[in-house]
């Protein structure tokens, strides 16, 4: 019984860290600059990819460790799409090793499968073609896409397809990169992936997300605790106040506990499948809740030079709102909790 | 990650479960009297209760194993058994006996207290010394061979049927607040001792004022230094703060509500096909689930003899606030059934869940209120500084 990383994980948590320390500055996020060329080298695009395709076979578990950084440091890349869902759908193809290798990026297309359809979206296959069209489709700038047609059936698209109109959608999130796919008979090559691989990748995402949220909460966490110690009001540190420390002590209460959610289901999502999605719609919800409190909250330590673009707070505000909607808000991922424990009746 | 256990420990627990089917005929009903000290004295013959205290002091002896210890309290849970005793002498006074006490300290007290056949209070509050409890006024004033005690003290539990007492006393007046206190074991039959109980809210008293006139205690009753009293009973809170957080009683309460919703009908449906309460089970079925992870946590970096600081620090905060949350929600559940009280009829549970909704109010108060958890939080795991004294 061991529930805690390894020093193999902690150390490659670290190094992704310590690389986006330099490579996603707050100026860098700024000028909305990419931290994927920096990540090749440490080789995170192929994070999930077995060995034999020339990624580096390891777990959900070690892409949250990821995610957590990314969050930390607000980081822009194509992660949770190309590294982490896509590779699931695209086994057996010989997409994994540019995968892999970082030479491409993969959209993923499932929003309507994950959080419902909005505005009349959906994906079918007529004629051997895609028709119809599919919003908030994750890494969007890549130069393929899995996309799920309506019954589930996975297809990937490429991104110079005859027929394919792409739509950059803006977001709150300066940071990352949705948008809209819109099919006029389409050419779609047919992924064989084994049944429920569409389940799989939502678990995963979801997981993944959590993390995401789990760092941008620690790291605002950590402005806020910082900033107090410096800003003076009253000729005292406003750290040294009862009503600014208990905020604190309040989200790290919240933090900490979130922390061993997240690992726990991203280490289930292999080790413990059928329990999977129960944990991942959990983890993916309880982020959910306790990012925005954390995100509020770290804000309002900081007073009004935290609500100014000044400090650049907002970023990490934003990014964990934008994860509380993607593939599916709390209530609805709840649903999905319920649902895997028997809990909906009929 | 790795939540399996090892061949030692999962053969360990085959074993556990083996003593739980056998002997599940000798639970007692009631968790005193001769029943149940026959039960605590099983328990530590096979070493399920008192495992690590040393063989000498009547303890079984074993060497520290968390994981084996959470294996006992995992198999007796799932087969309903009650655990080894867990009053305040068994899971405050032995350690801090063990730690801080003399040799002949040891031998006397610490068995009879693992056995049950002596019940303990902690004399610790007192009514102008609760969150600042190093105000205590309570006087210990030399004369020969013995101090005489004067004062009051509060939130006593069980002192009406306790036998023996530990109890801060103010020793040198003269000093700082911190370094004049002194830690006393003394029998509660002392002439002089008067026990007054205190309702609460729930309507009954779990707790009791205790009334001091002239009670004499011989000085060697004392426990660590003189003066050093202050020490010896933060090692009793450090047990105290972890017993009142425990997580597993968050999950056991969890499948009791879940019960609830699968069980009770409203317009002859049942609570779990309400959208709305089952949205709510599921919040609170994660922050459980986050709980018991994060245990799992503690757990494996104190067995390892890591101390994660500002992770430990949260416990007793979150794991309150939890268990409270979960009486709430099971009130909210039963509804207008859920002001019942007493005797009524229609009464579900004997009136359980509003009684611990009640009572858990006291435990998020007890035991360091909320706000100084959240100061400690602070200051110990965020590394805050203090609020700067108040001038005057």
């Amino acid at each position: 019984m061991e529930f805690a990383l390894t020093d193999d994980q902690r150390m490659m948590q670290e190094s992704v860290g310590r690389t986006l320390e330099r490579v996603s500055s707050l100026d860098a996020v700024r000028r909305g600059d990419s931290a994927f060329e920096a990540l090749k080298a440490l080789a995170v695009p192929g994070i999930m990819i077995p060995e034999e395709h020339d990624g580096q076979g390891l777990h959900l578990l070690e892409a949250a460790l990821v995610a957590e950084q990314l969050g930390r440091h607000v980081a822009r890349m194509p992660f949770l799409g190309s590294a982490v869902m896509a590779p699931l759908a695209l086994r057996g193809t010989s997409w994994l090793e540019k995968l892999a290798r970082g030479e491409i990026a993969a959209g993923v297309a499932i929003s309507e499968h994950a959080a419902g359809a909005r505005d009349g979206a959906g994906v079918a296959l007529r004629n051997g073609k895609l028709e119809g069209s599919t919003l908030f489709v994750l890494d969007f700038e890549a130069d393929v896409y899995v996309v799920a047609e309506r019954n589930g059936a996975l297809y990937l698209v490429s991104a110079a397809a005859k027929g394919l109109t792409r739509t950059l959608l803006p977001t709150i999130d300066a940071t990352r990169s949705i948008g809209k796919l819109e099919f006029d008979r389409v050419e779609a090559e047919p992924l064989n992936a084994p049944p429920g691989t569409l389940a799989r990748m939502i678990d995963a995402g979801r997981i993944v997300l959590a993390a995401d949220t789990l760092g941008a909460a620690e790291r605002m966490l950590e402005k806020a605790v910082a900033y107090s110690k410096e800003r003076k009001q009253f000729d005292r540190v406003i750290a040294s106040f009862q009503a600014v420390k208990h905020l604190c002590a309040e989200l790290a209460a919240e933090i900490e506990p979130a922390r061993a959610l997240v690992w726990y289901a991203a280490y289930a999502f292999e080790a413990l499948p059928e329990e999977s999605r129960r944990l991942a719609a959990h983890a993916k919800a309880h982020l959910s809740e306790i990012g925005p409190f954390v995100a509020r909250t770290a804000t309002e330590v900081h007073g009004g030079i935290g609500f100014t673009d000044l400090l650049g707070l907002h970023y990490w505000f934003k990014r964990i709102g934008f994860n509380r909607q993607i593939l599916g808000g709390p209530e609805r991922v709840r649903d999905d909790a319920a649902r895997a424990q028997g809990w909906l009746g009929n | 990650m790795d939540l399996s256990y090892s061949h030692e420990h999962e053969a360990f627990r085959a074993e556990v479960r083996a003593f739980c089917s056998a002997h599940a005929d000798r639970a007692p009903k009631s968790y005193l009297g001769e029943e149940a000290r026959a039960w605590q004295r099983l328990l530590i013959e096979h070493g399920y209760a008192a495992r690590t205290v040393p063989k000498q002091y009547g303890g079984y002896g074993a060497e520290p194993d968390l994981l084996k210890s959470r294996i006992i309290a995992e198999e007796f849970l799932a087969a309903g058994l009650p655990m080894g005793m867990s009053n305040q002498g068994i899971s405050m006074l032995v350690p801090t006996l063990l730690e801080l006490g003399s040799e002949e300290q040891k031998k006397r007290w610490i068995g009879p207290t693992l056995r049950g056949e002596v019940i303990w209070c902690q004399g610790y509050s007192e009514p102008g010394a609760g969150s600042d409890l190093a105000a205590l006024t309570t006087r210990a004033t030399e004369d020969g061979d013995d101090f005489v005690i004067n004062g009051q003290k509060i939130w006593t539990s069980t002192a009406a049927q306790a036998d023996m007492i530990f109890c801060l006393v103010r020793t040198e007046p003269d000093k700082p607040k911190h370094e004049g206190i002194s830690y006393l074991i003394f029998s509660m039959k002392t002439p002089g001792i008067e026990v007054r109980p205190l309702v609460t809210m729930t309507g009954r008293a779990e707790f009791n004022e205790v009334f001091f006139s002239d009670v004499r205690v011989p000085k060697t009753q004392i426990v660590g230094q003189r003066g050093q009293g202050w020490l010896v009973a933060n090692a009793t809170l450090r047990h105290e703060r972890g017993m009142l957080g425990d997580p597993n009683q968050a999950g056991t309460r969890l499948h009791a509500v879940i019960r609830l919703m699968e069980e009770e009908q409203v317009d002859g449906r049942r609570l779990m096909d309400n959208p709305v309460l089952r949205d709510h089970l599921l919040k609170l079925q994660a922050r459980v689930l986050a709980m018991e992870m994060h245990g799992l946590r503690l757990l494996t970096a104190a067995a390892k003899g890591e101390d994660l600081g500002l992770a430990r620090l949260i416990v007793k905060l979150q794991g309150c606030e939890l268990n409270h949350q979960l009486a709430g929600f099971a009130n909210d559940l039963l509804g207008e059934l859920g002001i019942l009280y007493g005797d009524s009829p229609h009464l579900r549970s004997s009136g359980e869940w509003q009684t611990r909704f009640m009572f858990d109010l006291g435990l998020i108060i007890g035991g360091g209120t909320a706000q100084i958890q959240k100061n400690i939080i602070a200051e110990r795991g965020l590394g805050m500084p203090r609020e700067p004294k108040a001038a005057g």
